[in-house]
């Protein structure tokens, strides 16, 4: 059995190059958006703006300036699934489409899919959308095939700067502490890493190194698994259930007004 | 911020919308029907017959529905059988997937007594004892109503089983979606009884349950947005102006006051009270689904 793998992304060495986005879609033949007739953001000159089921790859530019535009910095971060170790996309797919493989990643069977959607609400990242190809939906498979072929995943291949790591979980997470150490010796002391720690969803096998709040990123500061409310949400429907019956019960049994 | 903000929407529209609402009454009105028929008089029969006759047509549209929803309709078995395998799909953990079987077999409940309904014509006696008060009848009625109330309500358990925006911010959804079955339910069987003199018994004893229903869906409407604290803030929109307004004033407060004021239930001022119910049941589905499809 191999060990889990997955990506740890340096943000603070992203350059916002793009080739990962350019190398997953064509390792994984992914379609043009809108028929290779792409529209400006306007507002950024990131225009992917977000993953959906034909981007399993988004650079996001976090462009931090103040109003004159005379301080700023720019924040780039190479985002993806998350291939969380408690995944709340697979564990309401109703198809069973959603499986764990034995890389510890998550993957969808796009021929099991039917495109019902649950996934892309139960998603905590808002990682996945219906690809309008196949009408399934998709994301990232960490490049199962290559994986199985002992090969990097195209995105990690193509980053020039080192900024997505691919490797057991285990040497990804001793590398990245490493950094974070080195970061904060050298003054930047906001560097932290997300989802490294098992107390997130038990771990992201796609974890970051940040150096502001994950809010700032567009990730959530506490992503949570969807089934949490099942219990209770039953309960409460079960409790209206009863009212409800007592209640009907009680107006079809007590007549006042029979014979009327 | 709730880390609700931060996932994508399903895409969950129109479709899922009228599935939610035509769902509510097929349930509804199977659960509706069976409580006439298992504790209300003999008279009020043909007011569970109706139901009944409404439930199976409504569940088949609200299969139609679903599958047309699908990125791959084709593919609509695979949330019954494992496509590789053959073998039963079947995730008790997952909504949609407890759902699929639950609606599969509330229908074969409201197929059956579908039939029986259709027994009570002369022709087609032999289907007679698919209903009350024989005792095949009794056992399908009581769970097909259990299932009636399964299918009023799990849709909301399925928007809370997400990690969306108010769906997922309360746990309130299935009361709340159970409650609107049941008052729409009990308005359209109003509403198609209310030109036969001979029910006016049963419907004023459903016209006074509806009363108390429609003031239960207040009280839940208020708790569900108590339960949502300071997210609620994301209805301080049109989403919330068409709440207030159209479920809570047209779907609730001006039937309970037509309601009250009507001297009989086959009066005019009934039957409109039936039909604003009926609106505003939709108009819940309507805001609950795109007030959070819209973030």
């Amino acid at each position: 059995m191999p060990e889990p793998m997955g990506f740890y992304t340096d943000t603070t060495v992203c350059i916002g190059c793009k080739a990962c986005e350019v190398a997953c879609k064509e390792w994984n033949q992914l379609p043009a958006t809108n028929g290779g007739r792409s529209k400006l953001s306007g507002d950024s000159y990131d225009n992917t703006r977000r993953l959906d089921g034909i981007h399993w790859r988004h650079v996001k530019f976090i462009e931090q300036f103040d109003a004159e535009r005379r301080q700023g910095r720019w924040l780039m971060m190479s985002d993806v699934c998350k291939h969380c170790v408690r995944a709340g996309c697979l564990e309401v797919c109703p198809t069973g489409a959603i499986i764990r493989t034995e890389f510890d990643t998550v993957v969808i069977q796009s021929d099991v899919c039917n495109g019902c959607r649950d996934c892309i609400g139960a998603c905590p990242f808002g990682v996945i959308d219906i690809n309008p190809v196949s009408g399934t939906a998709q994301k990232c498979t960490l490049c199962y095939d290559r994986m199985r072929a002992g090969m990097t995943p195209a995105c990690a291949q193509a980053c020039p700067t080192a900024s997505i790591n691919f490797g057991p979980i285990r040497e990804l997470k001793q590398k990245a502490q490493a950094r974070v150490e080195q970061l904060h010796g050298r003054g930047e002391r906001g560097a932290y890493l997300y989802g490294a720690d098992e107390k997130m969803l038990g771990g992201l096998n796609s974890f970051y190194l940040l150096v502001d709040k994950p809010e700032v990123y567009g990730l959530p500061p506490d992503p949570k698994m969807p089934t949490r409310n099942l219990k209770r949400g039953s309960l409460w429907s079960a409790l209206g259930a009863v009212v409800v019956g007592v209640v009907g019960l009680i107006s079809l049994r007590s007549r006042r007004d029979v014979n009327v | 911020m709730s880390s609700t903000f931060f996932t994508e929407p399903p895409h969950w529209r129109w479709l899922i919308i009228l599935y939610f609402f035509i769902g509510g009454l097929a349930g509804g009105c199977y659960f509706l029907a069976s409580m006439i028929d298992l504790v209300g008089r003999p008279t009020d029969r043909p007011l569970a017959r109706l139901g009944y006759l409404i439930a199976f047509p409504a569940v088949v549209v609200c299969g139609i529905l679903l599958i047309a929803d699908l990125g791959r309709p084709e593919r609509f078995w695979h949330m019954l059988l494992q496509s590789a395998t053959w073998r039963p799909m079947l995730k008790t953990y997952s909504p949609m997937s407890f759902g699929a079987w639950g609606l599969l077999v509330f229908s074969a409940f409201a197929f059956l007594s579908f039939l029986g309904a259709l027994g009570e014509d002369e022709r087609r006696h032999r289907f007679s004892f698919l209903r009350p008060p024989s005792v095949i009848g009794t056992i399908v009625s009581a769970l097909g109503g259990l299932a009636g109330f399964f299918l009023a309500s799990y849709t909301g358990v399925l928007l809370a089983v997400t990690n969306r925006p108010i769906w997922s911010d309360t746990t309130l959804l299935g009361a709340v979606f159970l409650v609107s079955s049941a008052s729409t339910s009990i308005a359209l069987l109003m509403l198609l009884g209310s030109r036969r003199v001979f029910l006016v018994g049963g419907l004023r004893a459903l016209a006074r349950f509806d009363t108390f229903v429609l003031v239960l869906e207040l009280i839940t409407l208020v708790a569900l947005v108590v339960s949502l604290g300071s997210l609620a803030r994301v209805w301080l929109s049109a989403w919330g102006a068409l709440l207030l307004l159209g479920v809570v004033g047209i779907g609730i407060i001006v039937p309970l006051i037509l309601e009250v004021r009507a001297h009989s239930p086959l009066s005019a001022s009934a039957r409109a009270a039936a039909v604003l119910v009926l609106v505003g049941g939709f108009l819940l589905r309507v805001v609950i689904v795109l007030s959070s499809e819209a973030i």
